[in-house]
């Protein structure tokens, strides 16, 4: 096939199943962040992602992005994989199937992010329905302004592997969910934990795994780009993980595990927007540095009323928002081959660096509060306070996350009639 | 002197707790439990296989108090742990013979009265 590189393809097919691994990393990573009861439930939230940002991301979702349109959205040229073939999309040297799948995984862990905002309280069909939406209206279109030729990509605009669509995108969504959706019935009157600080951590380390692939992807090839952003992967969370232990120890004398999860995801954000762009020595710095107002905002959200359950804001907003403004200051035309940044005198880097973390904030935020206000409007969006306090594993799944099977009975399919099979005691 | 034993929802464990250290009981021992009290049988399904779980998670908690506290106690317990549906749970009282604090060696009344009451 003409102009495709093996090298290219090999990495690229790698890559993508490496990204793909990461939505469920996610869902280990929130799973045990929340209590017992919603464990499987937050699971399921990022593997409703797998399924339904898959299947709107093939039928107009890759389309709306990177589908030759308007500054604001691609059109409908690509829609349900029109045209996408084995011959490279322009610009690429990967088969365009490939490039499809492995931009089918961005919108896909994207997706199941925004889940964090909402668990323990969303009804999970009113959730299937967001998230079909979402994936389409929010990520298609942020991924078209930075990906897919759209306004900030035109005008120079660096984002690497997705500050604007994927960190900023899914944080600033996760704030509006919050509001509309509305604090859990408990929150701010109960201490409400952590129930498996191991899923936690191993979670995060395997979202980090992935991330070397969804960065070190990002160059479409095994190009310079890649492996910058590769290497970059690994020098920068762990720079976040040092200072993360530092101000841990501060603010309460000992350094915890989920803060340094918290570390990693932080970090692997930070170098998401940089990965390509930035030497070594300043990612290391844009690692260290970017922890900051991510620390302070995961101190001072819990005291808010803002239910944002899991910090996604905090964690992807605003670390992706920083990333893309470090963009434009320490940007190094003689690692990237592209552009400088202010420091390095040019100082419109910064100008448009700048206009990407304001402007994909507000969209994101906007957008994501009008589709759940209408979507309020045409099915409850929350379960009811009791189906709360039962937890959402036995009442959205009949299933629960830890059963015992003690005292269960078994039901045989044949003589499975819907009844009551032990007698129980009369209720009334 | 009485045992009072309420079993209870877990999810309106702390509204029992809130409940109890409002009426200033203070010394509570609490135990997760299975049970099973009457209310309709919740079905859930693992791949192919339908089960009924007979037995639901409770909590169980126990307090020793002093004869004027027993009432307060079970008013606590009723408050904290009530939704109207079957399966609230019970309480029990049982008269107690004896009751130590270890740490003073204060027997019977005083053992089982919060400090300061």
């Amino acid at each position: 096939m003409s102009g495709v590189d093996t090298g290219d393809t090999a990495w690229m097919l790698t890559a993508t199943a490496l990204v793909i691994l990461m939505t469920p990393a996610l869902g280990l990573f929130y799973a045990g962040l929340v209590r017992e009861k919603n464990t499987l439930n937050t699971f399921m939230m990022s593997i409703a992602a797998l399924a339904v940002a898959t299947v709107t991301w093939a039928a107009v979702g890759y389309s709306f992005a990177f589908d030759e349109g308007n500054g604001i959205i691609g059109g409908f040229g690509h829609a349900f994989l029109h045209d996408v073939t084995f011959t490279p999309r322009d610009g690429t040297t990967i088969p365009h199937l490939v490039f499809f799948a492995f931009q089918a995984s961005f919108c896909i862990i994207t997706t199941a992010l925004v889940s964090g905002a909402v668990v323990e309280r969303m009804r999970f069909g009113a959730y299937l329905a967001f998230i079909a939406l979402w994936s389409v209206l929010v990520y298609g279109v942020l991924a078209h302004w930075s990906f897919g030729g759209g306004w900030l990509q035109e005008n120079g605009m660096l984002d690497f592997a997705g500050g604007v669509p994927v960190e900023m995108g899914s944080g600033f969504s996760a704030l509006a969910a919050a509001l509309v959706v509305r604090a859990r019935k408990d929150y701010g009157r109960q201490a409400l934990l952590p129930h498996n600080a191991v899923y936690v951590v191993l979670g995060a380390g395997l979202l980090w795994f992935g991330w070397f692939g969804f960065n070190g992807g990002s160059g479409f090839s095994t190009g310079n780009a890649s492996v910058l952003a590769f290497t970059n992967t690994l020098l920068a969370p762990a720079s976040t993980l040092v200072v993360w232990f530092v101000l841990d120890a501060i603010r309460g004398r000992k350094v915890t595990a989920i803060g340094a999860a918290t570390a990693i995801i932080v970090g692997c954000v930070l170098i998401t927007p940089a990965g390509g762009f930035v030497s070594p020595g300043w990612a290391m710095l844009l690692g260290g540095l970017g922890a900051l107002p991510s620390y302070a905002v995961i101190v001072l959200r819990p005291r808010s009323r803002v239910d944002e359950t899991l910090d996604v804001l905090a964690a992807h907003g605003v670390a992706g928002f920083t990333g893309i403004l470090f963009v434009g200051f320490f940007a190094q035309k003689a690692w990237n081959g592209l552009s400088d940044g202010i420091l390095y005198g040019n100082a419109d880097q910064l100008l448009w660096q700048g206009l990407g973390a304001l402007t994909a904030p507000l969209y994101a935020f906007g957008m994501t509060f009008l589709l759940l206000k209408l979507l309020g409007l045409a099915m409850p969006l929350r379960v009811t306070e009791s189906q709360e306090a039962i937890g959402l594993d036995v009442i959205q799944h009949g299933e629960e996350a830890y059963a015992s099977g003690e005292g269960a009975i078994l039901i045989r399919p044949e003589e499975d009639d819907g009844r009551v099979k032990v007698p129980v005691a009369n209720p009334i | 002197m009485k045992l009072v034993i309420g079993i209870v929802r877990p999810e309106k464990t702390n509204d029992v707790l809130e409940a109890l250290f409002r009426c200033e009981v203070r010394g509570v021992s609490m135990s997760r439990v299975q049970g099973h009290g009457g209310e309709l049988d919740r079905v859930e399904t693992y791949r192919g296989t339908t089960v009924q779980m007979g037995l639901e998670d409770k909590m169980r908690f126990e307090i020793a108090v002093s004869d004027e506290f027993v009432d307060p106690t079970i008013t606590a317990l009723c408050e904290g742990a009530r939704t109207g549906e079957v399966g609230d749970g019970k309480i029990f009282v049982l008269p107690l013979e004896r009751a130590v604090r270890i740490r003073t060696g204060e027997m019977d009344h005083d053992a089982v009265t919060p400090v300061g009451a």
